[in-house]
Order: structure tokens, then sequence, then C-alpha cells
């Protein structure tokens, strides 16, 4: 394939990206839009290994078979609550390639530049388009790299904790080294030196330390968030690996990779911003992990909690016309989707109106209440946002919270001292009655008392989530 | 203290101002009760189930009147009834003090003290004793159901293998407490109900219960509204331009309820003669006003007449008396507040507190004085409008469209600023980058702005596909590894080797997961 028709197809793969992502916007033409983003890719691959710079196919084909099959293999067996694990695993491996990717390329050039004039005229592939650079592309070239490296090893660290503490095997709760932020300054600088080294004429070495250091920062800025938080990291790593593909794209000189790179760069980017939105709290401060302490003495809550059983939730189910469900990420943890969905199946049977209010940071990934909720086959119309229901509480007879805290506290809405003041919350506690199904007293991932708790209209429904809503199904017939 | 019913003795009067239920309340206030023998029959309490209840039953009105402290009762007294009305003896009941001159004369010279049920102010917290509004709702409710009495069809619209039956049209002239209950009565039978008042506030309201508002275009503007609650007399242009509107309306309805009544006048002229005969024959009107000369110019009060047309106009004046128990259960009920709030302690004494707003608006003779009519209320029962206006929530129009103004122009400013300085930044790195930079990196922006466009318009719904779908395109750095692959290094190919073999990964697991997940949206 000629130079002219690799950029053809390239277009083309662009294009069809492009759609892929637009056809998001509703769920059923999503379904038509992962296939553009499939032909997009096959498009791509096929030109790129058909084009004039590639070489090695056996090696090649080896490593496509293998890594084919392996994902393969993950995606099939997933479970749709170990989801935020998957992506955050994905993530890391795209930031693991730009690294490789970047060092590639300095091996590559410092050969090159090694060779004489005529060893350059033969020289074939990506080797010969680097020797045809002159002095100032190489300078942009090495910035280039540097960022490939710089950005690709922070996703990649940074996405390895992320999935530890997404799947448990690492501590959720925030944790940093002595000397924290001023840790990770300290490094950045550092590697920036490096960089200006690199610049000036040094060595790879002092690549493979950026990526050493990088990686530092990463594991160290992401081992510092905690678990809730995980929704604006993961869309943070998100953009991140976006922008490290754009940057190898910028070494390499195709655009394609910098087409798609900064697709993947902006979409993450305006996940974290709708993230931190619906926490109003500050990116950085996000980022920088941990919530403000409270500004002043936070309101007295008055009052107990008053707990109910299985029988008292199941009559007060029958007895309500409209009934709303708010999930949170307790109810992923305690597998309880199927369980909730069979609920719903029958009090729709019995004619009465039921829906899902979603927060957006409900759960662990951006979306993940949608997703858990669809496996379970909940039909989508049902499960509303929480501007298209907030409105609609107070005719609303009973509100079923499971495994959510934050999300549902009134606190951010009556007291202006709390940490949470000032984030958007589901007004469940405007509902005539309230059942919060938690397993024990202990508060949030804030750390904050929830007053909806303590109100005359809620109930506490104590128990694992999954065996509640159970013993509450058996009582509905 | 002793508080005694006697039996009403206007005739076809059946309610009555005590039941069990509400002595039973009273007798927990630490109050006695008594009542007259039969007084409860005609609203079907028996004198057992008043024993029953702990209540004495006295044989003959004036015994009754006699060992009463206080006497409840329903319908303003008759002239016998003043008679037996005794020095510090206290009576609650309807009083008419507007046009009861008289009778408020007569019980001043007897010393004793007269609570007018009519006078509770409509404030929050008088509502509870709200004797004219609980009457007015049973009034409403059955001002519906004599007039489907009447009305030779089905209200509601059907469709019957016999034939296509539309659904009646009711109008409800005046949205108070009674046209409110009438509108709701007449849509759950199922007819399509237009509605119509004076004060414009109440739209919402007739909205609310389910019939449509009957707009009036009118430029000057017209609040009907005055204090308390109540409408006002309407201008001569607006009166002119409503009747207009009525006639308009007339023949199509089928059902027309009137319920217009401003305090202490007689009741506006609304529908016209020639209204009334433009309705199609075996339409119905319903004057609840008739009490005060009607609504309709042809309402006879007290009579269910049929115009020579055939229009039936009912004039009943007893729309709470015909549900006797049930307009009994709601008055005693009232009266039963009433006696609590004037009952701080419960324990059976009666304060008679006059600082006290609702006691104080209600009480037309106390201690051989006249003290009608009441001092204005210390606080509005409902907020004048302009207040309101005040109100963030409510803007007018030109102040909403000055905020979005101002919005429009920060965003617009914002985004000028935005781009000037892009643009500045673009001509810095155009400054020193070379050619083949420049190329690549408008490629990179234009990509950038394509991004935020398209990801802006996904579904909150679909963000973790989102996130699974930009992970497995994010696997094209895999092309990078393509062009290294074939490098002659052994380093460059092994790192190139793992970078595909990731990269496919990722491009595969993406996809197939994004899939798996989309495939399981779906709708109800």
């Amino acid at each position: 394939m000629s130079i002219g028709l690799v950029s053809a197809a390239y277009i083309a793969a662009s294009v069809l990206f492009i759609l892929s992502l637009g056809g998001l916007s509703n769920q059923e033409s999503a379904k038509r839009a992962v296939w553009y983003g499939i032909v997009g890719m096959a498009i791509a691959v096929a030109a790129t290994i058909l084009g004039p710079d590639s070489g090695n196919y056996l090696l090649l084909l080896v490593a496509v078979a293998a890594g084919g099959y392996a994902g393969w293999h993950v995606a099939g067996r997933v479970q749709m609550t170990e989801m935020p694990q998957l992506v955050a695993a994905l993530h890391s491996f795209v930031g693991l390639a730009a690294v490789f990717i970047g060092l590639n390329a300095q091996l590559e050039l410092s050969a090159v530049q090694g060779m004489d004039e005529a060893a350059r005229e033969a020289l074939t592939g990506f080797a010969a388009r680097l020797a045809h650079k002159d002095a100032v592309e190489i300078a942009i070239l090495k910035v280039e790299v540097f960022l490939g490296i710089f950005i690709g090893a922070v996703t990649f660290t940074g996405s390895v904790v992320a999935f530890g503490k997404l799947a448990g095997k690492i501590d959720g709760k925030p944790s940093k080294l002595p000397g924290g932020h001023m840790l990770n300054l300290g490094a950045l600088i550092l590697s920036v030196i490096l960089g200006v080294m690199f610049f000036n004429g040094a060595g790879i070495w002092t690549m493979v330390l950026v990526t050493l250091i990088a990686g530092f920062i990463g594991w160290h800025l992401i081992m510092g968030i905690g678990g809730a938080d995980m929704p604006v990291v993961v869309s943070m790593l998100n953009s991140y690996s976006g922008w490290a593909a754009a940057a190898i794209g910028f070494t390499l000189g195709n655009d394609l990779l910098i087409v798609t790179g900064a697709l993947v760069g902006s979409s993450g980017a305006i996940l974290s911003y709708i993230m931190c939105k619906a926490m109003n709290r500050a990116f950085v401060s996000v980022i920088l992990g941990g919530f403000g302490g409270p500004s002043g003495p936070q309101m007295e809550v008055e009052g107990e909690m008053i707990a109910i059983d299985a029988d008292g939730v199941a009559s007060a189910l029958k007895d309500a016309d409209s009934i709303i469900i708010v999930p949170g990420y307790g109810m992923a943890v305690a597998q309880a989707q199927q369980a909730v969905a069979e609920v719903t199946r029958r009090l729709r049977e019995a004619g009465k109106t039921v829906r899902f209010g979603i927060h957006p940071v409900a759960g662990r990934l951006p979306g993940h209440m949608n997703v858990l909720l669809a496996e379970a086959k909940v039909p989508y119309d049902i499960v509303l946002e929480m501007d298209e229901i907030n409105d609609d509480f107070p005719e609303t007879d009973v509100v079923i919270v499971i495994g959510a805290n934050d999300i549902v506290n009134p606190a951010a809405q009556e007291d202006p001292n709390s940490p949470i003041a000032g984030m958007p919350v589901l007004e469940v506690w405007k509902a005539k009655q309230v059942f919060v199904s938690k397993r024990g007293q202990g508060t949030g991932y804030s750390g904050i008392e929830n007053p909806l708790f303590y109100k005359e209209n809620t109930r506490m429904f104590y128990g694992d989530a999954k065996e509640s809503m159970n013993e509450v199904l058996k009582r509905l017939d | 203290m002793k508080i005694g019913a006697p039996k009403e003795i206007i005739e076809g009067e059946a309610r009555v101002a005590m039941t069990p239920d509400s002595a039973r309340a009273l007798r927990k206030l630490g109050h006695e009760c008594l009542i007259e023998a039969g007084a409860g029959r005609e609203a079907g309490f028996s004198d057992a189930a008043y024993r029953e209840a702990g209540v004495t039953v006295i044989r003959g009105a004036a015994a009754l009147w006699k060992a009463a402290d206080v006497v409840l009762k329903v319908r303003p007294p008759e002239p016998v009834e003043m008679k037996r009305l005794q020095k510090g003896q206290t009576l609650i009941s309807f009083f008419n003090p507007g046009e009861n001159e008289d009778g408020m004369k007569k019980a001043a010279e007897r010393e004793a003290t007269v609570i007018a049920m009519e006078m509770v102010p409509r404030i929050s917290r008088a509502q509870k004793m709200d004797a004219l509004s609980s009457m007015a709702n049973i009034a409403g409710y059955r001002s519906v159901i004599e007039a489907a009495e009447n009305f030779p069809r089905f209200l509601n619209g059907q469709v019957t293998a016999a034939g296509k039956v539309p659904p009646a049209k009711v109008l409800v002239v005046g949205a108070g407490v009674a046209g409110l209950a009438a509108i709701g009565t007449a849509v759950s039978l199922g007819a399509i109900v237009h509605a119509f008042d004076v004060r414009p506030e109440v739209a919402e309201q007739i909205e609310s219960m389910g019939a449509e508002f009957v707009f009036l275009e009118f430029e000057d503007d017209q609040d009907g509204a005055e204090t308390g609650g109540y409408a006002k007399p309407s201008s001569p242009e607006f009166l002119a331009k409503q009747l207009e509107k009525f006639r308009e309306l007339a023949p199509e309805m089928d059902i027309v309820i009137t319920t217009a009544l401003i305090p202490g006048r007689p009741a506006p002229r609304l529908w016209t003669k020639d209204m009334v005969e433009a309705m199609k024959p075996g339409s119905v009107i319903v004057d609840l006003a008739a009490e005060r000369g009607g609504n309709c110019e042809l309402t006879k009060p007290d009579e269910r007449i049929v115009t020579k047309n055939g229009v039936t106009i009912i004039g009943y004046t007893d729309f709470p008396s015909r549900m006797a128990s049930q307009a009994s259960t709601l008055y005693a009920n009232n009266l039963r507040h009433m006696i609590a709030d004037l009952t701080p302690g419960k324990d059976g004494r009666i304060v008679h507190d006059m600082e006290d707003d609702v006691i104080r608006s209600a009480t037309v003779v106390h201690k051989g004085k006249i003290t009608w009519p009441p001092p204005p209320l210390k606080v509005q029962a409902i907020a004048s409008k302009k207040p309101a206006a005040a109100a963030p929530a409510e803007l007018t129009a030109e102040e909403r469209r000055a905020q979005e103004l101002a919005a429009f122009r920060k965003a617009t400013r914002d985004q000028v600023a935005m781009l000037v300085a892009g643009g500045a930044l673009m001509l810095l790195i155009g400054a020193y980058a070379p050619a083949s930079f420049m190329q690549h990196f408008i490629v990179f922006a234009l990509a950038v702005f394509v991004g935020f466009q398209v990801i802006w318009n996904v579904s909150h719904a679909l963000h973790t596909p989102l996130m699974a779908v930009t992970n497995a395109i994010s696997g094209i750095i895999i092309l990078g590894a393509l062009l290294q692959i074939g490098s002659g290094s052994w380093l460059v190919m092994a790192l190139a080797f793992v970078s595909v073999l990731i990269a496919t990964i990722n491009i595969v697991g993406g996809f197939l997961v994004t899939r798996r997940m989309l495939a399981m949206f779906r709708k109800s």
C-alpha cells in the first residue's frame, strides 16, 4: 500500500472513531457506534501493517494473536461489578505501551544518528523517517518523546494502583509517604531537569530515569486518593492515556494516533470535569486527595435511627404507588443488582411506578450503576439521572436507598459547615417514606454523619443489601 | 364546663353541632357534654350513640339551654332561641353578623358571648376551625352530584359497542373551596372541566385539580384577590369582558356550577338570561350562590326549575344539610377545634383570650359589648402580590431576559477570552516550531475540539461504555509499535513486540466488553 492509500485509510478510521464516540449519545445508536469503532480500528491496523513502514510480520502475527486471545478472554469473563478494575487495568496497558514506544523512538534515533550518509539512505521504515529529520525537528521529537514517556509512565503506575484499590487488593484508604505532595513536586522537578539534559544531548539513561520517576509520581499520587474518588481518578487516567497516545503520535508523525489520542484525552477530561462537578469539588483538590476539613462546627444531628425489618418494608411497598430506588456503591459490593431488579419487576407487574435515581458519582466508575442495572435487565428508560428525578421526590411514596450515603446526605444543602456543603445530592428525604438499606451504622466514605438517617420519615433497613432485597422479595407475594 | 347542642329548629335543617366522636374529644378536654334528645337523629346519630360516648341526653330545648354553659349550634339562632340565651353563656354558631345587628344587640343585652363561625379568619393556624370551608367543600361536592342527577347523560366519555358517548363539559365559575371541590368531583366523574375565577393566582390550583383555567385577556393589571383570600368586586370593564367570555362558552357547556361570592355583598350576576337560553336542552345549572340572590339571573332560591328550553336550574341552599351526617361530622370537628383553642389548659376551663387573633376575630359579642367588626389581622392571610414578585423564584419577564442577556454576555466574553488566549499560544508555537510539527499540531487541535463537541452529547448512563470504548480506541497506540517492530535492533523489536501484545489486549478487550455492556441496555 502506498503512503497515499494509508493516509486515506487513516482518514476513514478517524471519521469512524468520531462517529463511534458520537453514537454514544443514546442507548440505541450506541449499539451501532461500537461497530464503527471496531471497523475503524481494523482499517487502521490493516493499513499500517500493509503500508510501507512495517515489517517482521511473523512476530507481529504472534503478538496480535496472543493479545487478541487475552483480550477476548478477559472481556468475556469479567463481572459487571468489576468493570472499574478492568478499565483501570486497560489504561495501564496504554501507558506501558506509550513508554515502550517512546523509548524505542529514542533508541532508533540514536542508532540512526550513529550511521553514515550511505547507511542512512539505505534505511527503511520508521528509521528512514527519522533519518530525514533536521536539527529542529529532532529537538521537537525529543520533547515529544519526553512527554510521551512521562505521561505514559504516570498513567501506567497510576492505573495499576487504581486497579489495586478498585479490586480491593490495595487498601482503599488514602495513604501518603512522608513529605506528601512535596515529594511529588520534587520528583516532577527532577524529571524536568532530566528532560532538559536529554534535550541537550544526554543519553537514553535520562529517559529510563524519567520513566522510573514518573512511575513513582503515578503510584504515589493515586495511593493518596481514597476509593470513592476513583470515578475522577479513572476518568483522569483515561484522559492521560489519550494524551500519551497523542504525544507518541507526534513522535512518530502519525496523524491517526494524534487524532485518536486527542479524542480519548478530551473524553477523559470531560468525564473528570463532570464527576468533579457532581461532587462540587475542584479537580485539583480531588487529585491532591482527601476532603477539606470542615469550615466550622457541623450541625448537631438530633433524633435516633429507627430500624425496620423486611415485613415493614414489604408492606410499605405494597401500599405505595410510586417508588424510587437510589443505588450506590454498596449495591455493587453486595452484588445486589439482580435482587433489586427482581423486586422492581415484581412491583412494576403490580402496576406501581418504579424508577431509579442515579447520582453521577454513584459507584466507582462514571455510569457504573447504569451498567449494573442494565446487566440485571432493568430497562434503561426507568433509570434516570439526578437532574431528571430530583423534582419528583415530594410526590414519591417510598424511596429505597441501597448502599448509598453521601449522595443522599441532606447536610450538603442544610449545613453550610459540612465538608460536602454545596454538593448536589438526591433529595430523597422529601419523599413520604425513605428506607435505607445499609450494612451497619457507620458513616460514608467522607466520614460525615448523615442526618437523613435520623429523619422522621426514614427507617433503617440493616443487613446485606442482597439478602435484604431477597427477604423483601419473598414477602411481596 | 358544660357544653350542649340543641336540635336545630329551622325546617329542613338536618345537621347537628355535636357528634358522638366530637363529644369524646371534648370530654378529653375536661368538658361535660349535653345533647337535646333527638338532635342527631336526622344526621344519623342516635341518642344511644351519644350516651355511649358519655353525653348526657336532655329532653327539651329549654332544659338544655338552661343547663349548658356553652351552646353549640349550626344555623344562626332564631328569635325564640335568642330568648333562651343567658347571662355569661357562650354561643358558638354561624351567626351572620353582617346582617344580624339585632341579634348581636340582644346578645349584648343579655351579657352573653357569641362566637360566629363564619368570622374565623382564613389563616393557616385557623384552618381546622374554618367551618365555611368545610361546608363549602360539601356544597361543592354535592352540587356536582345534584347536577349529575338532573343531567340526562353520562358525565364521562365512553366508547361502547352501542356507540361513542362524548364526555360532559362542565364550567365552574369561582374557584374557592366549593369551586375546587366541584372541580375535583366533576373531574373524577370523568367530565371535561373548565373553571373561571377573577383571581389569577388560583389558575395553578385549578389546573392542579385537573381542570382547564378559562383565560381572560385583559390589559389592566387586574388582581381580583383581596386580603383574606376572598374575591373583591370587579371593575365594570372587567365584568363586561367576563360576561362576553361566558356568552361564548354557554352553548358548549352541559353543566354550569356557579360559586361566585364576594364577602358582605349580594352575589354578582354572572350567568344572564340570554346565556341560559343559549344552552342546550338538558343542560344543568347549579347556583351555589342562591342564598345571596344567585349568580344566575333565573335562579329561584331553594327551588329547582326547568326553563322553556329545557335547562334545569338548581337553587338549593341546603347542600350541606343534604349530606347531614358528613356535614355534621366536619362541622362538629371545627367546633371541637375552636373549643380546644378556648381551653388552653385542657382542664375544662374556658379562657376567652381576646388577644388571640383567631378568637378575637370570631367573637362578635363579648361581656355585653358588640365586638364586631374585628380589627384587621396581624398576619395577612395570603401575602400580597408584590413581595412574591421580589422573591428570586418569580422573576418578571424583563428581569429574566436581563439575566439571560447577562449570562450570554459573560459566556461570550469567556469564549472570546479563551479564543484570544488560545490564538496567542498558537502564534507563539508557530513562531518557533518547524512546519512539519505545525501540520500535526493543526490535526491535534482540531481533534481535541471535535472530541469536546462530541463527548458533551454522550448520555450520562453510557459513561462506563464510553470509558471502555475510549480504552479500546486508545489501543490505537499499537500503530506506533507496528511501525517499530520491523526495526533491526533486537531491543527495539522486543519492546515493540510487548507493546503490540498489550495494545491488542486493549483493543480486543475494550471493544468486546463495550459490546457486551451495550447489548444489556434494553428498553421496557
